[in-house]
């Protein structure tokens, strides 16, 4: 496999004898079992679960007309979810019925997104594309099944796939384009997007630490001196990663909402 | 020299989704100078732009990785 030589050419360290550095890729990727079965992206997606269970538990127990810091940042996450991400999306008769689902799959997204800059943990557990799938497929039944709901099977159908103002032969073309742009593409670049933000992004943080380590220690005071700002870089990387993750759990939950108001939407 | 032809082509994907992004932003950065009351209807319009834009460049890191030489 000539990715991990070409990220060793990139790095540009030298290829001594007892050089130990080795270039982060793919298999970086595939961390050993814990225990058993148990890998640690498995432990901390569930860590992910108990973690956002529990705040918004403990933010939400004790409700008051004049909240807490806690409540505050709680209902802080909940209305930016409920207002700029479901109701402009959805429109103001039906979002309430998908609040519950978008807020969830934000606030779980934006931890698991998060444990990559968390010291110790340092693993975004969505960089492995199996975890990504489900709430993918989750949001794809939601938005089809919203609009079977509302437009009946074949009645969705022709919502989706007809553009609403063209007939006559062009129909013959647009039809199946906008089947498989509307309905089959969607769940796959919804996965593609945060798998290859979160991939992308940790395999560049890995590169940073480990060459600038690698330099540090291979002895040569100029190596050192650019080892020194491989870190720099990668401290300023961490921060574009930062602004990354939130978007992306946004963006995820703003495209689930869209897909969801866009069935939903009247013909007009 | 030895490496991957894959990256020279994640290079290359990468320009189309970079000149898209900067217009996307070009606009709502004079569209909100023009009229700072629109930004938050704006600002989701320019984010999902800049998805679309950037799912690209995305779709190619994955195929990078995954496609034998």
């Amino acid at each position: 496999m000539s990715v991990t030589a070409a990220l060793a050419a990139m790095t540009a360290v030298p290829a001594e004898e007892g050089s130990t550095f080795h270039p982060p890729g793919p298999s970086s990727f595939e961390l050993p079992p814990i225990f058993g079965d148990v890998t640690k992206p498995m432990l901390l997606l569930t860590l992910s679960a108990v973690l956002v269970f529990g705040f918004f538990y403990l933010a939400a127990r004790q409700s008051s007309l004049v909240p807490s810091r806690l409540q505050f940042a709680g209902e802080t996450i909940y209305g930016f979810v409920r207002n700029t991400v479901a109701r402009d999306n959805i429109g103001s008769e039906h979002y309430m019925k998908f609040v519950p689902y978008l807020f969830t799959l934000f606030s779980f997204i934006l931890v698991n997104n998060y444990y990559g800059i968390i010291p110790f943990l340092q693993f975004p557990s969505f960089s492995r594309i199996g975890f990504i799938v489900p709430l993918a497929l989750l949001s794809w039944l939601l938005f089809v099944g919203a609009g079977m709901w509302k437009h009946g099977p074949l009645g969705y159908l022709k919502h989706a796939t007809m553009p609403s103002g063209v007939g006559g032969p062009i129909l013959v073309l647009l039809v199946p384009l906008e089947f498989f742009s509307n309905i089959i593409i969607r769940p796959f670049t919804l996965t593609l997007r945060l798998f290859g933000n979160m991939f992308a992004g940790h395999l560049l943080l890995i590169l940073f630490a480990t060459g600038g380590a690698a330099l540090l220690a291979s002895g040569n005071v100029l190596y050192g001196a650019v080892g020194v700002l491989s870190f720099g870089l990668g401290i300023g990387v961490s921060f574009l990663e930062m602004l990354v993750m939130f978007l992306q759990a946004y963006v995820f939950t703003l495209l689930s909402a869209m897909y969801i108001g866009e069935a939903l939407a009247e013909e007009h | 020299m030895e490496g991957s032809i894959n990256l020279v082509g994640l290079g290359l994907s990468a320009i189309g989704p970079g000149v898209g992004i900067g217009l996307i932003f070009a606009a709502f950065i004079s569209g909100v100078a023009r009229q700072p009351e629109a930004q938050s209807r704006l600002q989701s319009i320019a984010i999902l732009g800049f998805v679309l834009a950037e799912a690209l460049f995305i779709i190619t890191v994955a195929l990078a990785f995954v496609l034998p030489l």
